[in-house]
């Protein structure tokens, strides 16, 4: 017989390609499924269908059963069966006749049984051990169609103890004379080595007789097997890449038959499978990956068809040229094809560009830079996959200045997103991201300057969690891999707080990390106690942290081994911390009662009245000890003490800067903020003593310059500053209204504008490392950007050009003073170099005079200010005011004729002379921008020479320095060289030791510049600067302060979250009938601050800072005065705002 | 290599599934609901991509009848959308003209066609010919063989 069928076999190719109908399947339609099919389609209800199903099922059930059915009928039942289960039936009786019919059917009824078996079964099921068999029947039959039959199924399931019995014979078909055969038996070991790789590991050499075979099909089929093996090895098969690379040459060149060719492509799955093997290959191996250039280049090259199957190839072509060593030339051309994608008007197309795009850019941030505006339409596209592909790709462009917006629109597609993975995946990327990244970088800045309360609610909120506890987890984990990797790192610069988190931290949750020994991370922490920075108090958080991790052995020796070391320890804390880990590292027990995991959140029971030191402190009483006093009770009394002494040190200052700070002998500003200072540091509060010291001398300098005049004047600004309440609602939109419009007056369409500001803000700071590409030239003057931006109304083709060179030089000097800051050497650096870049500077200033109007357009572009970069590159902007001197003006209308242009509508404050020599004037004026307040720094030159450093002789200079916001990029990026040449002063409110600081080493770089008269002038600029700081805290609030509108319950939470703690009586006005409600209107009114509730005698107000830190103020009518209680998170802010309510209260 | 094939009508009635990895039964009743669902929300001129867990579905519609097939990460999209489309041309030649009746009726047959095309999870044959030729080449035999059979010698 079997001869018969190879006969029949052979001959058939050439019988059916006469056979006109192949379609001769369509007559079962009249058979009895296709009676059971229709009879569904006529039902009208589920339940009706579910009852005539089960009729049929009961009918197939009583017929398999029956001795009497043939296999032929069996395999009309088997169809029918089958159909049932698709529709969700049950059908499990017919399983073993299933496998009967495979096993006793002819070839066809054969088939059905197999598929039904193969449908019906899991590779775990009990009933396929009846199928081995068959299968080893089949396979070693002379039928070729059951050859292939049995090798299909093995293909689908087989059980895979069950291997070792038919892979002998599966084996052998490699030599079969028939390709088809070959390839089903190259493709069931390919199965094989997925389910059980160490089985087939000794035909290894016969799959290269598979790779070599004449038949393009197998050898297509043995390329499975070699993607997965060079996967796993990649080093293993290096010298098959020429083999691999001949076989793509070929295919590429059309060497294969017709056959093989899709949509005349030839052979692409071929391609592409070789394309991803070579990119294995390629991948970290120089030499390798020059063997391929070659032909990559022509498969790029060649695939020019407009067809889908030719950008599948591009695509897989393009991942491939940036896996391997990268080629410069191959690069490029590739970098084009993804254009070509990301251009396309076709979705999936468009689709796959982003893919390609957050596929590269890690490598080449530009190509991202090229597309920001297709990006930014993704970003807003109708289809959700789209648009979350675009967040993938934003994910990998992500920087410490673009990190606010993309984590926003992250979590705008989270309030549109139902999908629970996409969920738990992106919360995660926003946790990993924002939260975690961020907190790093405010621990590593902030450092130990920060409020303690900082780290505290930090570990609180971790430890406490949000609502799911797969985000806890994952918020924990991300935690955990950032401190263990900082940890691996330089550990030694973190400052102490930031330490002491970790340490906590880690002692918590490292058990979250899978494959994260105990003992790994103990090490770690050990490092740190060896380390010569690290504070005792440092030191006890770590070793408490290791007392937690103590577990097995490793750790057991390792804490004994430190009990040693440290065991002597001076300090006694130390000490005892050190026995603990000893002794809780040996009793595993005893850790897991006193410190049990996960536990932190747990109350515990502390008794707050101490009430076992009552005895203690009676008997200290009897003998004769001062009873306690609370801190506040204290720090008043200390006030009143100082006030008296304070008084010449008030008439040595400026009278300029004494009428709004000092003159008042009840302000407690200055007080606190030197007691704060010597809190925080001894070192610091030395300068603060010294400074006062010398301001004699500041005095007698300003005396000369008769700026006593200026007096009236001073006074009159400091009412002008109150910031007019138009300010504040738009503030209080914060974090939501990054774009929404505030209308301008701008020629560009809004929509295109919002584009170009999200554009600006998810950009920057990626054209670091090229801007070239971008731009075409680097060194772009400044003149040419001007010119660009005044054709801004014209097209908006044009405009969107010049935005994006704009805000690529924007995002360009942002990373400068990024960097600035981030490394020491690099500001030095950058002050040495300028001197050779002023003579340049002071060239375009010069050529940019009379500008106005270009630069008028530039600022209405950027003046939104809504987007945080658009606010800094407004800021740092430093423009060379085009009027000419006119000497009969007054002295301050002449500079404030020279703000800079931007700055000129906005309302500043009264321009006051810091210093001067014989050559040089510096005066100064703060500007209250919408969202930020700028220190403008004017420098005149008064002489008739030129001081070239300087730059434009005769005309004055001046320079903004931003002085709020700085808030979290604080310590940042804010620095406004005057194009360079006057490195920043960094200000901040919340930390005047650092600004201090940065303001004195920033102008001692400055120095080195400069003429010896200008030396002078500066080092006293720095003096004053230090004055006029200290006057500005107190302004401060007037410019700063907003309300802030909180419920009572709010309240009543941030009331007890915060622990600065001031108390002070005020005076109550009297006019009305009911004195606090008019005296917190008084308030309210003067100072913006938010009347939250008035019950009975007490009233509470909230307050808040622009940036937002909050000051909470409870008043409560005492004994004829309003006692106020204050609290803040900023310790210097309730005694600000106290000095103001004082002020208030009297000038009404 | 694909994870699976899952044919499904405009109504989201399953036509034909095809699970190229092991898969528990409860766990197949949930990817078909999801996917059903999933495509059939998907607006017209959407991409033919989505994410489903760590799986990319390629899906696309051919008249009446959903063609969804799974993939795992490393896999090409845009391939994907041919072997689909590699699929239904198959499906037209041996059945002329195919319409979602045809599938319907004799589904065993696509799953015939789809054994002859895929294998394990990755494409086995490309050429539509050869294909064809082994699909056809089973067919035959059924005549062949029964004719055979019938005979009273055997």
């Amino acid at each position: 017989m079997s001869d018969v069928v190879e006969k029949t076999l052979t001959a058939l190719p050439s019988l059916l390609s006469l056979d006109s109908q192949p379609g001769s399947g369509k007559l079962s339609s009249t058979s009895k499924l296709g009676n059971l099919i229709r009879g569904i389609t006529e039902l009208t209800s589920k339940h009706e269908e579910e009852k005539l199903i089960q009729r049929e099922l009961s009918s197939i059930k009583e017929q398999v059963a029956s001795p009497n059915t043939s296999m032929r009928q069996m395999k009309e039942l088997m169809v029918r069966a089958i159909y049932c289960e698709m529709l969700g039936y049950e059908a499990s009786f017919s399983y073993i006749h299933a496998i009967k019919l495979a096993q006793q059917g002819t070839v066809l009824e054969k088939r059905v049984g197999y598929l039904a078996v193969s449908l019906f079964l899991n590779e775990s099921h009990e009933l396929l051990l009846l199928l081995v068999n068959t299968v080893l029947k089949d396979l070693q039959s002379t039928n070729l169609i059951e050859v292939c039959m049995a090798l299909t199924v093995v293909s689908q399931m087989f059980p895979k103890d069950m291997i070792p019995a038919i892979l002998p014979l599966v084996e052998e078909k490699l030599t079969h004379p028939k390709e088809i055969i070959r390839r089903k038996a190259v493709l069931a070991l390919y199965k094989f080595y997925l389910i059980a790789p160490n089985q087939v590991q000794h035909i290894h050499n016969k799959f290269r007789k598979a790779l070599c075979d004449k038949d393009p099909g197998v050898m297509t089929a043995s390329l499975h097997i070699y993607l997965q093996m060079i996967k796993e090895n990649p080093e293993g098969y290096k010298d098959l890449t020429a083999s691999f690379v001949t076989i793509l040459k070929q295919v590429v060149g059309g060497k294969l038959p017709m056959d093989f060719n899709y949509h005349s492509v030839p052979a692409p799955w071929l391609q592409i499978q070789l394309l991803r093997i070579l990119s294995l290959l390629g991948k970290d191996d120089q030499s390798t990956s020059e063997m391929m250039y070659e032909v990559l280049d022509e498969s790029l090259r060649r695939a020019e068809m407009n067809h889908n199957i030719t950008y599948a190839i591009l695509y897989e072509c393009v991942k491939s040229i940036y896996t391997i060593h990268p080629k410069a030339e191959l690069l490029e051309k590739a970098a084009k094809c993804i254009g070509n994608f990301v251009l396309s008007p076709k979705i999936n197309l468009k689709y796959l560009g982003l893919k390609a795009l957050t596929y590269v850019v890690q490598q080449d941030a530009n190509l991202a830079l090229q597309h920001q505006l297709t990006i930014i339409e993704c970003l807003d596209h109708s289809d959700l996959v789209i648009k979350r592909e675009t967040l993938e790709l934003l994910f990998r462009i992500t920087n410490a200045q673009n990190v606010t917006v993309i984590v926003e629109k992250m979590l705008e597609f989270l309030r549109l997103s139902k999908d629970d993975y996409t969920t738990i995946d992106l919360v995660g990327k926003v946790a990993e991201l924002w939260f975690i990244e961020t907190m790093n970088t405010v621990f590593s800045l902030g450092g130990d300057m920060m409020q303690p309360d900082i780290p505290n609610s930090f570990l609180r909120l971790l430890s406490e969690g949000f609502d799911s506890t797969e985000e806890d987890r994952q918020l924990r984990l991300f935690a955990v891999d950032s401190y263990v990797s900082l940890l691996q790192g330089e550990p030694g610069r973190l400052p102490q707080r930031f330490l002491q988190v970790i340490s906590w931290v880690l002692g918590e949750y490292s058990h979250l990390r899978e494959g994260l020994e105990p003992a790994t991370t103990l090490r770690l922490l050990a490092k740190l106690l060896d380390m010569k920075h690290t504070s005792s108090e440092t030191k006890s958080w770590v070793l408490l942290a290791m007392s937690k991790l103590c577990e097995g052995p490793d750790c057991v020796s390792l804490a004994q081994e430190l009990s040693e070391r440290h065991g002597g320890s001076l300090d006694t804390v130390l000490r005892q911390r050190v026995q603990e880990l000893r002794h809780l590292s040996e009793d595993a027990e005893l850790r897991a009662s006193v410190l049990p995991r996960d536990a932190a959140q747990e109350p515990l029971e502390v008794d707050s009245s101490l009430s076992f030191l009552d005895g203690f402190v009676s008997e200290a009483l009897s003998a004769g000890a001062a009873p306690y006093k609370p801190p506040h009770q204290r720090q008043e009394e200390l006030a009143q003490a100082k006030a008296l002494s304070l008084e010449p040190y008030g008439l040595s200052l400026p009278i300029s800067m004494s009428s709004c700070s000092l003159a008042d002998r009840q302000s407690p500003t200055l007080l606190s903020m030197s007691s704060g200072l010597s809190g925080n540091s001894t070192d610091l509060s030395h300068k603060g003593g010294s400074t006062t010291l010398k301001l004699d001398g500041v005095k007698r300098v300003w005396g000369k310059d008769g700026y006593l005049a200026q007096k009236e004047p001073v006074e009159e600004s400091a009412q002008v500053e109150v910031p007019s309440p138009l300010c504040s609602p738009s503030r209080q939109g914060g974090a939501d209204s990054t774009h929404s419009q505030t209308p301008t007056p701008t020629p560009t369409p809004e929509p295109e504008k919002e584009k170009q500001q999200l554009a600006s803000s998810l950009f920057v700071g990626l054209g670091s490392q090229s801007s070239v590409c971008l731009m075409g030239k680097s060194e772009q003057t400044p003149q040419r950007f001007r010119r660009k931006a005044k054709g801004q109304g014209s097209s908006s083709g044009a405009s969107e050009q010049i935005s994006n060179s704009h805000y690529s030089t924007q995002s360009t000097v942002d990373n400068l003073l990024c960097n600035n800051l981030l490394d020491s050497t690099v500001t030095s650096d950058l002050a040495v170099s300028t001197p050779e870049q002023t003579p340049q500077l002071s060239q375009e200033v010069a050529t940019t005079n009379g500008t106005c109007d270009a630069e008028q357009d530039l600022i209405e572009e950027t003046d939104p200010g809504n987007s945080p970069s658009l606010i800094r590159a407004n800021s740092t902007v430093t423009a060379d005011p085009p009027a000419h001197k006119d000497p009969d003006r007054p002295k301050d209308s002449c500079l404030s004729s020279h703000l800079p242009a931007e700055l000129a509508g906005l309302s500043h404050s009264e321009i006051i002379p810091l210093c001067s020599s014989q050559n040089l004037d510096l005066s100064a004026c703060h500007v209250q921008k919408e969202d930020a307040l700028l220190l403008v720094i004017f420098i005149e030159n008064s002489s008739d020479s030129d001081i070239e450093q300087i730059g434009g002789g005769e005309k004055p200079q001046c320079v903004g320095v931003p002085v709020f916001p700085d808030g979290e990029e604080a310590s940042g990026s804010r620095g406004a060289g005057w194009d360079g040449v006057l490195p920043a002063a960094f200000w901040g409110i919340s930390s005047h030791a650092v600004l201090l600081q940065t303001s004195i080493n920033q102008f001692h770089q400055v120095h080195c510049f400069l003429p010896s008269d200008l030396l002078l002038s500066m080092a006293l600029l720095t003096q004053s600067m230090l004055v006029s700081c200290f006057c500005l805290t107190s302004l401060l609030f007037l410019c700063l302060g907003r309300p802030l509108c909180v419920s009572t319950e709010e309240y009543g939470t941030l009331w007890l979250a915060f622990s600065q703690d001031t108390k002070q009586n005020l005076a109550l006005l009297n006019d009305g009938q009911d004195p606090l409600t008019a005296t917190l209107d008084v308030l309210k009114n003067k100072l913006q601050l938010h009347v939250v509730d008035i019950i009975g005698a007490e009233g509470i107000v909230a307050c808040r800072l622009l940036q937002g830190q909050p000051c909470l103020m409870h008043c409560r009518v005492h004994a004829g005065s309003l006692a106020v209680w204050l609290r803040s998170p900023v310790p210097d802010l309730p005694d600000c705002l106290l000095y103001h309510c004082q002020r208030a209260l009297q000038e009404h | 290599g694909m994870r699976f094939l899952l044919l499904f009508s405009r109504q989201g009635r399953l036509r034909l599934q095809k699970w190229f990895t092991p898969t528990p039964e409860r766990e197949k009743k949930k990817i078909i609901r999801d996917m059903t669902t999933m495509v059939l929300a998907r607006k017209p001129r959407s991409c033919n991509f989505l994410h489903w867990r760590d799986l990319k579905i390629v899906y696309k519609r051919y008249a009446s009848l959903y063609f969804c097939l799974a993939l795992e990460d490393q896999d090409n999209e845009l391939l994907a959308l041919e072997i689909l489309h590699r699929y239904v041309e198959l499906l037209d030649k041996y059945f002329g003209n195919v319409c979602e009746l045809d599938i319907i009726f004799n589904f065993e047959k696509a799953y015939f066609i789809l054994d002859e095309f895929l294998m394990g999870g990755e494409i086995q044959e490309t050429s539509k010919q050869i294909v064809n030729r082994s699909i056809e080449a089973s067919d035959m035999l059924q005549e062949t063989m029964e004719e055979y059979m019938s005979k009273p010698a055997f």
